[in-house]
């Protein structure tokens, strides 16, 4: 048996990044663009980087699902529904204003949510994993459109403004708030979730997702155990989620079951895919797009939903790598034809 | 005597919503079984069915027609939209045969947002209903329950279209050739059937399932720019339930949901959604293939 290699040889050294300080400066630019843009964007453009922020975030975690682990999940707005309703329920219902303790209640409900719904569907892939992801979600939906007393129906619910590290900003008005402190933690949430999706994708665990992906068989009989590294995937995705659905709440300022509609999770993974699924960043870059290129084009005109359909059209059959596959192709030419200049 | 009457109105009603819902679910049966496409945009096929279904009876009760008689323009809104069955097809599914099924539910999707803002484009965001049509035909009392004749019309016109269905599938050379494609494709170009031309046939004709369904429909309900979103869900449970592509399991599927849906809502209504999506949950776990099995 010693003759045997760990899983951990395996696969060490297969493609771990060593690369780390240019992420670190990728992080840095994030941090300072971040951080400068409130003092210039107008508070309109500042308050929509919020859900920006939030969306990014809940992204990370479907595209740990989609592009690592290979399951197209189309009930991930379900776990959007978990973090919004825990923050109207939390601030509405019971008076408790800390978005720290919002975020922990999120992370520990949406995490035995993920596990129960997961243990479920990834015994399952392809259509079928995302058809009984969509069930489930739906499953929610339904359930909060009854549960009237409750959740308030189809009327959903209020989210009340957050106490921030326990600082009370009653008194600032509201698009001060959130273009102020809540910006600047919606930031931090989101470089924290950014950092660590980064580990985990490039860790030992991310990898074998990877090798999972690429082929189930092989990774099978290296040891892997397929099932529980596709659950642990899944939990993650949805806590992921569920942390982004928490951020988002509190700036719409009101949850309803629309919130986590089938066609949430829909615009979720046209996010992903507008940005490029197979970049760490190309999801970020999608929600980026969307959301400002939504707002551009619902000002404009009001049929946005057919020019939206329409490029996510043109993107799935001409550029399925989407934008983030486009930038680097173009990178990539551009860096060949210097260096062809400079050869001879 | 209460009783019954309360057992017939709920199988009537029961009945009725599922011979729409086995149309709109054959369409979307037929299109997986052959071109193996979960398609989203089957739900906006039967909004655009409902849309041009009562455009076309205005125009047909302005002229005068009878109100008796508007089964004709509903059945032509919804035979007329079946040219966006090639459009779709050749247009956009063609290319995304030979990717990922991610790619081909994305692309739908994307289809069923560009015909959500159609609607909105032609017909607008209000809610519309054709006027008098489903009250001109009156009710017939049997066992004290009061059956609406239209719905005993479309259920009529529903189980004509199955049987048709199943025998075309089954006894001509089309169907042959339909069912041939759907469990090998290639075996089935290499002896000389163009496929192409059969995927477009296919498509066409699920579309047209969707758009008569929703034409059917829409005297007895108002139609709402929502109804597409709403109906694929319903349409996806079916064939869960079912079994995806078989036309067996659309009937079936459709049966099944049809009643559960008018009996919670007779009972317990707060259950409706509810209970549906828990069975379909069931079915995925504890018989993938569906109900009836999985032969298309």
């Amino acid at each position: 048996m010693t003759a045997v290699p760990g899983r951990k040889e395996l696969v060490q050294g297969a493609s771990l990044p060593r690369r780390n300080w240019r992420v670190a400066i990728l992080l840095g630019a994030f941090l300072l663009a971040g951080a400068i843009w409130p003092l210039v964007g107008r508070d309109y453009q500042v308050y929509l980087t919020l859900s920006f922020f939030s969306y990014s975030v809940a992204l990370l975690g479907l595209n740990l699902l989609f592009n690592y682990t290979g399951l197209l999940s189309f009930g991930h707005a379900l776990f959007l529904g978990v973090g919004g309703y825990t923050a109207a329920f939390l601030t509405y219902k019971y008076s408790l204003m800390s978005m720290e303790l919002i975020l922990a209640v999120t992370l520990i409900l949406s995490g035995v949510m993920a596990l129960a719904v997961g243990f479920v569907c990834v015994r399952y892939i392809k259509i079928y994993f995302a058809m009984l992801t969509l069930a489930f979600g739906m499953l929610l939906h339904s359930f909060l459109m009854k549960t009237y007393d409750l959740t308030g129906g189809d009327e959903g619910m209020h989210v009340l403004q957050p106490k921030l590290l326990g600082f009370e900003f009653g008194t600032m008005d509201k698009m001060t708030f959130f273009c102020g402190p809540y910006y600047y933690y919606s930031l931090v949430i989101f470089l924290i979730a950014l950092t660590l999706m980064w580990r985990i994708v490039h860790s030992h665990f991310g990898i074998c997702l990877q090798a999972i992906r690429d082929n189930p068989d092989k990774a099978e009989y290296l040891g892997i155990s397929i099932r529980s590294y596709r659950l642990r995937a899944f939990v993650i995705s949805g806590c992921f989620a569920g942390v982004g659905g928490a951020l988002m709440a509190p700036a719409t300022g009101h949850v309803d079951p629309a919130f986590v509609f089938w066609t949430h999770s829909g615009d979720m993974v046209f996010m992903v895919l507008l940005g490029g699924f197979s970049n760490f960043f190309g999801p970020m870059l999608g929600s980026l797009v969307f959301i400002f290129l939504r707002d551009i084009v619902a000002s404009a005109t009001e049929y946005w939903r057919f020019i939206f359909g329409a490029i996510l059209a043109v993107m799935v059959i001409m550029a399925p790598e989407g934008l983030m596959g486009m930038v680097m192709s173009g990178w990539h030419r551009l860096r060949s034809l210097t260096i062809k200049g400079r050869s001879p | 005597m209460e009783m019954t009457a309360t057992v017939l109105n709920i199988l009537s009603s029961g009945i009725f919503h599922a011979s729409i819902l086995f149309l709109v679910a054959a369409g979307l049966q037929l299109v997986f079984g052959v071109q193996k496409i979960f398609n989203l945009a089957c739900g906006s096929f039967y909004a655009l069915g409902a849309y041009l279904g009562i455009t076309m009876v205005d125009a047909f009760l302005a002229r005068g027609g009878s109100p008796l008689l508007c089964l004709f323009p509903l059945l032509i809104a919804g035979l007329i939209l079946g040219v966006l069955g090639p459009l779709v097809e050749r247009g956009f599914l063609r290319f995304v045969y030979q990717r990922d099924e991610s790619f081909q539910l994305l692309l739908t999707f994307a289809l069923m947002l560009m015909f959500e803002d159609v609607i909105r484009f032609f017909w607008g965001t209000y809610p519309r209903s054709p006027k008098g049509v489903y009250l001109a035909f009156g009710t017939i009392h049997i066992g004290g329950a009061a059956i609406p004749v239209y719905n005993l019309l479309v259920i009529g016109a529903s189980l004509v279209i199955a049987s048709l269905m199943g025998f075309m599938l089954r006894k001509t050379r089309f169907g042959r050739i339909i069912r041939a494609t759907a469990s090998n494709p290639e075996m089935v170009q290499a002896l000389g059937v163009r496929s192409s031309t059969v995927f477009v046939k296919v498509f066409t004709l699920g579309t047209v399932l969707g758009t008569v369904g929703g034409a059917l429909v829409v005297p007895t309900t108002a139609a709402v720019s929502e109804m597409a979103v709403h109906l694929i869900v319903l349409a996806f449970a079916v064939v869960v339930i079912g079994g995806l592509g078989s036309m067996k399991g659309a009937f079936v599927g459709a049966l099944l949901v049809g009643l559960l849906k008018s009996l919670s809502m007779a009972i317990y209504p707060e259950l409706e959604m509810m209970l549906i999506y828990l069975i379909v949950i069931g079915v995925l776990v504890f018989r993938p293939q569906g109900l009836v099995g999985g032969q298309p």
